[in-house]
């Protein structure tokens, strides 16, 4: 079987992403997966064991000190020199900020062919095709690559699948990284994660909350009912805006996309282009003090009243229901 | 200083936006066609530059169809100096490598200092074009700043990561992308839209950027094979809270099996 490259993200604390296990299993179905990652020399050998029970066959590192001080440029010369030398039928990478530029700087390096956004990969009688989730779900695109190497990006959370654990042969090489045409990390700003709380991205249940919550301090109420559901938290564009949570948390047209199992949107009007991040839910439920709200429009059950009394009333339930 | 700032016309996101059943290429004939509002911050990134430092260039830079210069003539009556829209039928279909190439083309012997883009478009948010053209031009990419600030010799500013952030900076030239995070759009006035009429909009084709079509063919390209709208998510149950709306919902959960 033809090798297929996985660009593997390490965190600035040295972890594996958790985009890694669906990476994985996506490039398990097209051909032998190779994990492709960047680290300071020395320091890949204690990836081995994770990306191997994660399903790598192979794990190609390029070593490089410039890896943390060079923004995105040592990752891109590892997986440069990794397609270089396992001639790949694809190469897959995470449809994160960095993953978007290594997969970008790649595709024109090798004149191969982008594939940005998939939200799944199959592979028909050679050819890698690709699916997508267009406008926010309103549309579902098949695509493939004319000529030339594949690139995919994977859009976070669409892949569930994991593939079988695999004793990977490791192959370690040292990285020349032209620090001029980079540029330069100054300082990372990493927040502690909350490691109680599921992550937006891939989340079965969540949580969102929106202006009508009214402040930073009520948008407490939001996080109640996650933890009461084990849901992750999610907000609307103007609670963002209105900075009651960080942007990572932003769900819609420009922010993240889910498709979680149920969404809860409290306090949330629902804009278009907030539907646009969240209508390809399964169960969705919203309440709004506005009767005419376009999230009604879409939510499966809809409660017409204040987050402010219904949403205590709901979490004692839940809570009740549990002992 | 010269910055040309990137720009794209997409399907304006308070309609519906349609793609072609055969072919799964935009449908351009429906609902409005707009600049993307994440150039417009772009734009505004540069012209308040300007703004503080005179004699600085802000050149819009666009490929797309004819009615394209839309979206230009918007950004020169915001301010921007001149507009350079490529316009050439071979581009129909164009993905994001196509795209890339020939924006580098144009690019390449422009003299500027800094390239500004939105960090992804609102209709494909492919989010790749702007790290391709730097690639091509052999330059720093800085991507998705939520602020950038620009000084003579280089663009520093705060990175969007996926769980936080990052400062970084590129000596100049360089190319950067901005967030939605980065400036709040200015407004064009009357005058800036009277002005915009005089201001010079140059349409390039591919022959005039010295771009064979038949060169870009042999780059890889993505294709749509196949498009099908998916059915429009229709309301369900609606209820008026009379004091006991948090009960039924938690029935309505546990019927659904999702508590």
């Amino acid at each position: 079987m033809s090798n297929v490259l996985v660009f593997i993200e390490i965190s600035s604390t040295g972890k594996i992403s958790n985009t890694a296990p669906a990476l994985l299993a996506a490039a398990a179905k097209l051909g032998t997966p190779v994990a492709v990652v960047a680290t300071a020399p020395g320091a890949g050998a204690g990836l081995t064991d994770e990306l191997g029970a994660l399903g790598a066959a192979r794990i190609y590192v390029g070593e490089s000190d410039a890896v943390g001080t060079l923004l995105v440029s040592p990752q891109l010369e590892a997986l440069s020199a990794a397609a270089a030398a396992l001639e790949p039928a694809a190469v897959l990478v995470s449809n994160s900020v960095d993953g978007r530029e290594v997969a970008a700087r790649l595709a024109v390096r090798t004149r191969g062919g982008l594939i940005a956004d998939a939200v799944d990969v199959r592979s028909d009688d050679g050819k890698i095709i690709a699916t997508h989730s267009a406008f926010g779900g309103a549309y579902t695109v098949e695509s493939t690559v004319e000529a030339g190497l594949p690139i995919l990006t994977i859009r976070q959370g669409a892949i569930e699948d994991q593939a079988s654990p695999a004793a990977p042969e490791v192959t370690t090489v040292s990285l020349a990284v032209d620090a001029h045409n980079s540029a330069v990390i100054d300082e990372v700003n990493d927040p502690v994660v909350d490691s109680e709380r599921p992550e937006l991205r891939g989340a079965a249940k969540v949580v969102s909350g929106g202006r009508g919550l009214g402040s930073k301090e009520k948008f407490v109420l939001v996080e109640q009912l996650a933890d009461a559901l084990g849901a992750a938290v999610g907000a609307s564009r103007a609670a963002v805006d209105a900075g009651y949570v960080p942007q990572t948390s932003q769900v819609g047209q420009t922010g993240v996309t889910v498709s979680p199992q149920l969404y809860v949107a409290l306090g949330i009007s629902g804009a278009i282009q907030h539907r646009a991040g969240m209508q390809t839910a399964k169960t969705i439920v919203a309440i709004n003090k506005d009767a005419d709200a376009p999230i009604f429009d879409v939510a499966d059950f809809g409660i017409v009243g204040d987050v402010f009394t219904v949403v205590p009333q709901l979490i004692d339930a839940i809570e009740a229901r549990a002992n | 200083m010269k910055i040309v700032v990137l720009v794209k016309q997409v399907p304006d996101t308070e309609w519906e936006r349609k793609l072609e059943p055969a072919t799964g290429l935009l449908d351009r004939l429906t609902g409005e066609n707009v600049a993307d509002e994440i150039n417009e911050r772009a734009l505004e990134v540069a012209l308040r530059y300007k703004d503080s430092h005179k004699g600085t260039e802000v050149v819009v830079l666009s490929m797309g169809p004819a009615s394209t210069t839309k979206a230009l003539r918007k950004a020169l009556s915001m301010g921007a100096d001149s507009a350079v829209h490529i316009l050439d039928d071979a581009l129909a279909g164009a993905d994001v490598g196509w795209t890339a190439e020939v924006l580098a083309a144009a690019l390449k012997d422009s003299s500027f200092d800094l390239v500004i883009a939105g960090n992804e478009s609102t209709d494909g948010r492919g989010g790749v074009v702007p790290a391709m053209v730097a690639e091509h031009l052999g330059l720093p990419f800085l991507g998705s700043l939520n602020s950038a600030e620009i000084s003579e010799q280089s663009v520093s500013g705060e990175r969007r990561g996926e769980v936080g952030t990052l400062t970084a900076h590129a000596s100049l030239p360089a190319v950067v992308s901005v967030t939605e995070r980065s400036a709040e759009a200015r407004f064009a006035n009357f005058k800036g839209i009277m002005m915009a009429k005089r201001k010079p909009l140059a349409t390039v084709s591919l022959r005039d950027l010295g771009v064979d079509p038949a060169a870009l063919a042999g780059t890889g390209r993505s294709v749509v094979m196949t498009a099908s709208q998916r059915p429009a998510r229709t309301a369900g149950k609606k209820i008026i809270d009379e004091g006991n709306a948090g009960i039924e919902l938690a029935e309505f959960l546990v019927a659904g099996r999702l508590i």
